[in-house]
């Protein structure tokens, strides 16, 4: 990451002691451990505590030996930018970070114009290798990033409002005129998703093969693609939007309103699972932090809000307009409006993001969509007269892992990752605001009732503490023992009260249940002769 | 200005020839895997299911005898044999790779209910009914393996009479004494034709008899009086008696702890004791519906295979209350003998529908040589299950077993009536004086009596 330090003078390389290298690992350590371990103390059963030390000691090992793979076996190193002297990170230029680079990186910077077909969105697949690109007059195309080919582009003649890709970069999917379409590599139509009406916006949930969408009357769609079958269809009730963004830590859909509302939805319910009150008038934009703890949303009211999802509260506001977000898997944050882009870092760690890049392109040009290419140091831009890519240092995650997102995949490995994947589908159900909530056992909220005894103890207890009061010496006159006797009385009938109310009330209760038994007790011949009630 | 960018040349990253394996690159990061708890679980979940789908567990019968079976013998030295006696006097002797007769031992007149071999393997005690002791000659593992046979019935070494029929025998480990269960225990030697020693404790007579594997000297027998009788050689008289309030078909010591042994009762449990501390079982194996015939112990320790008069098999943790296994067929009837094979991967039951069937231990495990890559898969899925599996959805789909019908009505009847027996209890306690009424525990109750 880039961090800014005055380099004055020429530090002395010191080799790092054997207690400083622990200290690392101990922080790397803390983050493979996932979270403090179970509290053994408190447990009683001896036979489990045996089982469950054994258990932490080996989640222990593990996670050491992984912090010492990242340590040590890691290939490559992550990206920075660093200012030196009174320069300034976000007054540095493209061009001047292009004569810095090698030339495989340079590469990553260009522009391409296609004024004609309007503005263009795009989406990349989860290891950066493939990018869709959708222009807003009906342009598709998928292009492999490594070599910059085309593997294929054609035109629909319809509106294009959005591209996502599906599981991998065999089939993307189009948000269109009057429909969403399904679309493989070879720019065959596979699917016309009907059901779904004219969308603005399409999610696709990688791990449960979800396709979400949002149409014109404001309708979230849920449809799961490996059976076709529509998972769920919920209204929104909030009006038009354009405005979604799943959040890929728990796969939580969030939507922004017209009305400045957030609102966070799953597939399995109707009403959404949080609605918060984000902005004073449209929300423009919205995106979630990787590690699904942060949330940015910017509104037309020039404002963009950092949230902290854990307690739903602002974390900092930031003035400024932006048509588009993105978070980078590093989490650097990418506002893009008018035809500026700012990148935002947060460099102190303590979630307090500041300025660290800007990028104006041509005057004129509307950016529509800003993108970051996991895996790589790239900020993709989508704008009225094409899309342009440029680099931010330190955005990227250097370290792929060849089972989870492998930029340098053959097509072998892809079918052997699309069985796996299949394989690991979640369902539904497994999307839930805390998903660290899934595998562990829900704790019994029924309390036994007090006993009788129990209850009767409480009250003299509560009697007693009432009686123990001191009671204030009052003026002269008003300090007789018979008021004192009497205001002691009150006192201990306001501490019986509750208890006496509640005990009335199951008696109620009781006396209730034995009546409605009584009644339906009574044989049908017998019943004319019940005594009927004085209402009529 | 100092920058550097993210540069992947792909000549790093790729194989460089077409022979070489693909390169891999891990990172751990905890950030990269999304929603890992429920991927985890969905793999549980289905380790759990592939489970069932895999559980083939019967490998094949081996048919042979024209009688039931009533006692069989694994050869220590030999893995792949494994000695079976039936009803009519036949003793056989099979190859379990590839499921045949190797030879026969014919020579019983009546019903072989007593089959032994010794510790090296070479001699082959069997008793019967017919108030003999045969010793055979156990053809060595090259003859056994030529099947073309010119001779294969084999002439007894030695055939002793005695004065009562025989119900078992169990050959000493790692000695040269046997022993034989009939009115009393008597305690034979290879080179004598008489008993060199006799144990009686009462005056019923005895049905089972097995030496302890760890110390050679100790042997425990069960009787007709429902006693089990601990012996030990070393002394003129028995050591220590117990009186349980149903008898006793058959004792199995747990190899690895030696001092703890299991009785299949015929009350439907097996009753694990410490022997030195009998006046309470140490875990009551519930599960069978009907008498528990055999049980023999899994060289490991960690588990046991029983065979019950409810015609089927289950296979135990050593300290599981229930089993974690049941085995039946459509066409097995009584089972009146199982062992575990010596590799603890199979098990044999002998029946009364005249075969003998080979299962395997564990019905999911795949057989065969395992590439690495398999048995990381099937260690990885084993771990999952185990991670998970106090979750209702994947404890339910591991639990669940389909059950023959007669049987599953049984277990309901039987689990009736204890419950009623208890809720009975129960009652009685809350309406008698308190502490007037004490309730044991199972592991208490059916024991009548410790006798020194």
């Amino acid at each position: 990451m880039g961090v800014e330090q005055e380099n004055g003078t020429p530090t002395e390389m010191v080799p790092a002691s054997e207690q400083d290298i622990s200290d690392e690992l101990d922080v790397k350590v803390k983050k493979y451990l996932r979270g403090e371990g179970a509290n053994l103390e408190a447990l009683q059963d001896k036979k489990l505590k045996g089982q469950l030390v054994i258990r932490e000691e080996l989640y222990g090992k593990s996670a050491k030996a992984a912090a010492k793979a990242e340590k040590w076996l890691m290939p490559s190193e992550g990206g920075y930018l660093e200012a030196e002297g009174i320069e300034k990170t976000w007054r540095i230029k493209q061009e001047s970070i292009a004569r810095e680079v090698d030339i495989l990186s340079s590469k990553n910077q260009y522009d391409i114009v296609l004024p004609e077909l309007g503005p263009y969105t795009l989406d990349f697949t989860s290891s950066g290798r493939y990018m869709a690109v959708g222009g807003r007059k009906g342009h598709l195309a998928i292009i492999d990033m490594k070599n910059m080919g085309v593997i294929k582009d054609f035109q629909v003649r319809e509106t294009v409002r959005d591209v996502v890709f599906l599981h991998n970069e065999l089939f993307f999917a189009a948000a269109q005129k009057k429909y969403p379409y399904i679309y493989n590599r070879d720019g065959t139509e596979l699917h016309c998703l009907k059901e779904h009406g004219s969308v603005l916006k399409l999610q696709f949930l990688k791990n449960h093969f979800l396709l979400a969408s949002i149409n014109k009357f404001g309708q979230l769609h849920y449809q799961d693609v490996t059976m076709g079958e529509m998972v769920g269809n919920y209204r929104t009730g909030l009006g038009r939007t354009a405005v979604m963004q799943v959040n890929p830590f728990n796969g939580v859909v969030g939507l922004g309103h017209s009305g400045g509302i957030v609102t966070m939805w799953k597939p399995t319910s109707s009403a959404p699972l949080v609605k918060m009150l984000c902005h004073h008038g449209p929300i423009s934009a919205l995106a979630f932090h990787p590690n699904g703890h942060l949330m940015a949303t910017a509104g037309m009211d020039k404002k963009i809000k950092l949230w902290d999802l854990r307690k739903f509260e602002v974390l900092q506001t930031l003035p400024g307009h932006a048509k588009t977000l993105d978070f980078s898997q590093k989490g650097l944050l990418a506002t893009g409006t008018g035809s500026f882009v700012q990148i935002l870092g947060d460099f102190s760690g303590t979630e307090n993001y500041s300025r660290y890049m800007g990028h104006s392109m041509a005057k004129g040009y509307q950016i529509g969509k800003v993108l970051f290419r996991p895996y790589e140091d790239v900020l993709s831009i989508g704008h009225s007269m094409g899309w342009s890519c440029i680099l931010i240092p330190g955005s990227g995650e250097p370290n792929f892992d060849s089972w989870v997102a492998n930029p340098f995949e053959t097509s072998k490995q892809r079918r052997e990752k699309e069985v796996h994947s299949l394989l690991d589908k979640l369902p539904p159900e497994t999307i839930m605001l805390d998903p660290t909530k899934i595998g562990t056992v829900r704790q019994s909220r029924k309390r036994e009732k007090p006993t009788k005894q129990e209850r009767k103890a409480e009250m003299e207890a509560a009697v007693e503490d009432a009686k123990s009061i001191p009671l204030r010496k009052k003026m002269k006159g008003k300090n007789k023992p018979s008021k004192k006797v009497k205001k002691r009385e009150e006192a201990v009938a306001r501490a019986k009260k509750p208890f006496l109310e509640r005990q009335m009330e199951e008696e109620n209760l009781s006396t209730k249940k034995q009546k409605i038994s009584g009644e339906i007790e009574l044989p049908k011949s017998l019943q004319r002769f019940a005594r009927k009630k004085a209402t009529t | 200005m100092k920058v550097k960018v993210i540069s992947r040349s792909t000549d790093e990253f790729t194989r460089e020839r077409s022979q070489d394996l693909q390169r891999v690159f891990r990172n751990f990061d905890p950030n990269l895997r999304k929603q890992e708890k429920a991927v985890e679980y969905v793999r549980a979940l289905n380790a759990a299911k592939l489970d069932k789908v895999f559980a083939r567990p019967f490998i094949g019968a081996m048919d042979g005898h024209i009688d039931s079976i009533s006692c069989m013998a694994k050869n220590p030295n030999y893995l792949k044999g494994i000695f079976s006696g039936s009803m009519d006097g036949d003793i056989r002797l099979w190859d379990i790779a590839s499921r045949r007769t190797v030879c026969q031992f014919p020579g019983h007149q009546g019903a072989v209910r007593g089959l032994t071999a010794s510790t090296d393997g070479r001699i082959l005690v069997s008793c019967g009914t017919d108030c003999t002791v045969r010793l055979w000659n156990v053809p060595v593992a090259t003859i056994s393996d030529s099947d073309d046979s010119s001779d294969n019935s084999m002439k007894p070494l030695a055939v002793h009479v005695w004065k009562n029929a025989f119900w078992g025998v169990d050959h000493q480990w790692d000695g040269n004494l046997f022993a034989t269960a009939g009115a009393q225990v008597d305690i034979w030697d290879h080179n004598r034709s008489q008993p060199v020693n006799t144990f009686q404790w009462g005056n019923d007579s005895v049905i089972a008899v097995r030496f302890n594997p760890g110390e050679p000297d100790i042997l425990a027998a069960s009787a007709s009086d429902r006693s089990l009788i601990l012996y030990d050689l070393r002394m003129s008289s028995p050591a220590r008696k117990l009186i349980m309030r149903t008898k006793t078909n058959s004792i199995s010591w747990n190899p690895m702890e030696p001092m703890n042994f299991t009785a299949a009762n015929e009350d439907c449990n097996c009753y694990s004791y410490d022997a030195r501390k009998l006046d309470e079982a140490k875990c009551v194996h519930k599960d069978h519906v009907s008498a528990v015939m055999d049980i023999d112990y899994s060289p490991t320790g960690r588990e046991f295979v029983t065979g019950s008069y409810d015609r089927t098999v289950r296979i135990f943790q050593y300290n599981g209350g229930h089993s974690r296994e049941i085995y039946h067929t459509k066409r097995m009837q009584r089972v009146f003998c199982v062992k575990f094979t010596c590799d603890a991967s199979y098990v044999i039951s002998g029946s009364d529908d005249t075969n003998l069937r080979l299962w395997k231990a564990k019905a999911s495990e795949q057989l065969g040589v395992l590439l690495p890559r398999e048995r990381k898969k099937h260690e990885y899925h084993e771990a999952v299950k185990n991670r998970y599996k106090h979750l209702p959805e994947v404890k339910r789909i591991v639990r669940h077993r389909h059950l023959p019908k007669p049987i599953f009505k049984a277990a309901a009847l039987r689990r009736t009536m204890t419950e009623a027996e208890r809720r009975k209890e129960e009652k009685r306690k809350a309406h008698s004086a308190p502490g007037s009424i004490s309730t044991e525990p199972l592991r208490k109750r059916r024991i009548i009596q410790e006798v020194e």
